[in-house]
């Protein structure tokens, strides 16, 4: 067993420390197992090196996305040139829209090439004819200050992949005979899924040459992409959407654990002095048995009032997600949703029932618009206070979610006031950073007058926080003040 | 069990010793397996139901012919059940038959060996031979269960106040399986190499379906797996496993199917999915034109 040279051991450094940039969490054990793995390994297979850092550096499937961006990045192989003699068009005539000066032939070939090592699943072949492509196509020019996304769109259209598209999924059909219903659909996924490694290895190797000119952390910065718990709901992606999904369940599970044992801390509570006494009378005055003053398990009782129109429903959807997956911490829990009226849903949330089909039942049944299905927070709240105002009572928090864009229609905050007076609290989550409170339609201090707290969500971990502070005993989350 | 242990000097020779006792492992699951057995570290297999986590542990074992030692875990688990605990009924029958012996004689021989219960955790630290030590389904367990699971697996040993330490003579090779219904802790975690399996991909698992189902055409078990793929990619409350399409496979052998067209398929949909929900969406995707 040998040490790994130093030059190693110091790109495991740097690369620990974009990790960390990237926001996943590496101990420094996690660094000493990963340089320690290294020792009994053959750092020269890339894949073997790639799965090794994996389980050793990141613990979680919600980091692994930022792993894969930071090694491919950090360790990644010299640049692919096509052949010598052709060079790299630059200048004027790449700059155009046309081929610049490239025939329509050689782009030909270029592309029967890129077809035949796909149909073979020859990565040598693929990754030499890409580099040809990304050489000839992608007018990749040293210093200059595009991102890899610009390259990536050059080479692909100059290419077109349309084309390529096309004669893969001739060639796919003709593989399959006589071709049913079920096969068709089987070889389109195949076609869509070759097109995507093509795509991919266009980036690779875009990356590739930009690391050579500008560096691997220069590189690894401008790549880095929010975790799960930072993505921001307002923003997401189809793909961020399904990870936000399944990670919720997992965090709330930890998060109730955390919850139980602070409670229990702080159950235990004072010294009940007294009580003591009284009890040392049995054994001849020696307090043997302290008595602790125990505290009543505050668990407070829960209404959920979301916008859910349409700019707000995803932020709806998660709250209402979340929330139901923490019920177990709240004494109650009844929810609401609003567009211009409202309405209760806490039904369709019942036990046991699953969390999708329910918020179907939501957009089907629930009756929330009476006017033109934009926002109105005043007749809503109106709507409220006369059909369950009579229900708060000082036990009840209540929690309102929606960015306060009320469309320039009366807000008639005056109603929220009433609505506070009867409860516990009224807590106010926006998914809008605080910059664009009160600009536009938002009247958000307006209704920030009567709310305990006022607190910007928009990720999955400022959800968190917020639940966390609620669920504990007489605590307040205290928000932002306008 | 027999005496030839393959020696295994890399990843690759791993996956190839296993796939000797039926298990197909990708790159990555062969080269944390390596690593692990080199560094003397549990792993922790993540992933969703079925993909062949509990089963990597059985094929470490079968391939190394050690004892697989396995702690399923569930909710209300506890040391009693993991780690040891006394025979209670057979101690009070011991001091009802000795009641004339001195109570300290009777303490020392009740407390002995004799009528202890080793449980899982116990019973893979005393084995004086290495053994495959899988802890399934961890996430199962409460938080306090999962410290004590921590502990053993930090010192490989138990001490019992009243027989004193006992320490692991050989280490036993730790699997730890989760499907992620709870995030286990950071200390848990930072002791155990990760491993996180997803579904295999279609070449993958075609050749899981023709070690596992041999008698299967080729042809139809690249059928299946591409199929199986392409249902995965669908919405559905919950995604076939592994050993759902193992089953789908046998029913259609079953049937004597040789070729799938939309038709067969959805009249088998129920041996792949288990929701009627997802049998519907399913069916109406797979006959859209
Ligand atoms: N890589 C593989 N090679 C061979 N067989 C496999 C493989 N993966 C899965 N299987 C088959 O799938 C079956 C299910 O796997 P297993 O029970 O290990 O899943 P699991 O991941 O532990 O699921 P669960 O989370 O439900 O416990 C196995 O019995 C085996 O037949
Ligand atoms: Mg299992």
């Amino acid at each position: 067993m040998t040490t790994p040279p130093a030059p190693i051991t110091s790109l495991i450094t740097a690369f620990v420390g974009e990790l960390r940039a990237a926001g996943v969490p590496v101990s420094m054990v996690e660094t000493i197992d990963a340089m320690r793995a290294l020792e009994v390994i053959d750092i020269g297979d890339r894949a073997g090196l790639k799965a090794t850092l994996a389980a050793t550096l990141v613990k979680s499937e919600r980091h692994l996305a930022a792993f894969d961006t930071a090694f491919e990045v950090f360790f990644a192989t010299a640049p692919r040139r096509g052949e010598e003699g052709r060079g790299t068009p630059t200048g004027p005539a790449a700059e155009g829209g046309g081929s610049g000066g490239l025939g329509e032939d050689e782009i030909e070939d270029l592309r029967r090439s890129l077809l035949q090592s796909l149909l073979d699943n020859d990565m040598e072949a693929l990754l030499d004819a890409i580099g040809e492509a990304v050489d000839l196509l992608s007018g990749f020019e040293r210093g200059r200050p595009v991102g890899g996304t610009y390259y990536l769109y050059r080479t692909l259209r100059r290419l077109d992949v349309d084309q390529i598209e096309t004669l893969l999924r001739e060639v796919l059909s003709g593989r399959e005979g006589e071709l049913g219903e079920l096969d068709r659909r089987l070889v389109d996924e195949e076609v869509a899924e070759r097109i995507e490694q093509l795509r991919q290895a266009v980036q690779d190797e875009i990356r590739r040459r930009l690391v050579e000119d500008r560096g691997r952390e220069a590189v690894a910065r401008t790549l880095r992409r929010p975790l799960t718990e930072d993505v921001d709901l307002m923003h997401a992606t189809r793909a961020d959407l399904e990870a936000l999904e399944d990670a919720i369940v997992p965090l709330t599970r930890k998060l109730a654990a955390r919850l139980a044992r602070r409670r229990r801390m702080l159950r235990r509570g004072r010294l009940d002095f007294r009580k003591t006494m009284r009890r040392s009378l049995a054994t001849g005055g020696v307090p043997i048995d302290p008595q602790f003053r125990v505290q009543k398990p505050h668990r407070p009782e829960v209404f959920l009032l979301c916008d859910i129109s349409g700019s707000m429903a995803t932020f709806a959807r998660f709250t209402l997600q979340f929330t139901y997956a923490m019920s177990t911490q709240f004494s109650k829990l009844r929810s609401f949703a609003f567009i211009d009226t409202v309405d209760e849903i806490t039904e369709f949330f019942g036990p046991g029932t699953d969390f999708t089909d329910a918020l179907a039942r939501v957009a089907a049944e629930a009756d929330v618009v009476h006017q033109d299905g934009h926002s109105d927070y005043g007749t809503s709240l109106a709507a409220f206070l006369e059909r369950y105002g009579r229900d708060v009572t000082p036990r009840s928090t209540i929690i309102i979610t929606g960015d306060a864009r009320n469309n320039y229609r009366p807000p008639q905050d005056e109603l929220l006031g009433e609505i506070a007076a009867k409860a516990r609290a009224v807590y106010w989550l926006n998914p809008e950073p605080p910059s664009y409170w009160d600009t536009g339609d938002s009247v958000m201090s307006r209704y920030a007058r009567w709310c305990e707290g006022v607190h910007e969500v928009r990720t999955l971990r400022q959800l968190e926080a917020f639940v966390e502070e609620l669920s504990l005993p007489r605590s307040r989350p205290r928000g932002r003040s306008l | 069990m027999t005496a030839t242990v393959p020696t295994i000097d890399s990843p690759a020779a791993l996956a190839d010793s296993l796939r000797k006792v039926d298990y197909l492992a990708d790159d990555r699951i062969a080269q944390v397996a390596f690593l692990a057995d080199r560094l003397g570290k549990p792993i922790l297999v993540e992933g969703p139901a079925g993909v062949g986590k509990t089963e990597l542990a059985k094929s470490l074992a079968r391939m190394w012919g050690r004892r697989l030692i396995r702690l399923q875990c569930y909710e209300g688990l506890d040391e009693s059940k993991a780690l040891y605990e006394w025979n209670y009924k057979k101690q009070l029958l011991r001091i009802q038959a000795d009641h004339d012996k001195e109570w300290d004689e009777l303490e020392d021989d009740i407390f002995s060996d004799e009528f202890l219960l080793a449980r899982p955790l116990l019973e893979a630290i005393r084995s004086e031979t290495p053994v495959v030590l899988l802890i399934d389904e961890i996430d199962r367990v409460e938080i306090e269960t999962e410290a004590l699971l921590l502990e053993v697996l930090s010192d490989f040993q138990v001490s019992i106040p009243e027989l004193g330490t006992i320490s692991a003579s050989t280490r036993p090779f730790v699997v730890l399986t989760s499907n992620n219904t709870r995030e286990l802790s950071e200390a848990l975690k930072r002791r155990c190499l990760f491993l996180h399996i997803s579904y295999p991909d279609p070449e993958r698992e075609q050749q899981i379906l023709l070690t596992r189902v041999p008698e299967l055409p080729e042809n139809l078990a690249r059928q299946i797996a591409r199929i199986v793929r392409s249902i995965r990619q669908m919405d559905l409350k919950k995604a076939p496993s592994v050993s759902e399409s193992i089953d789908w496979a046998r029913t259609l052998i079953a049937l004597a199917v040789e070729h799938l067209d939309t038709e067969v398929v959805t009249d088998t949909l129920h041996v792949l999915l288990k929701y009627q929900s997802d049998i519907e969406k399913a069916t109406a995707e797979l006959t859209r034109r």
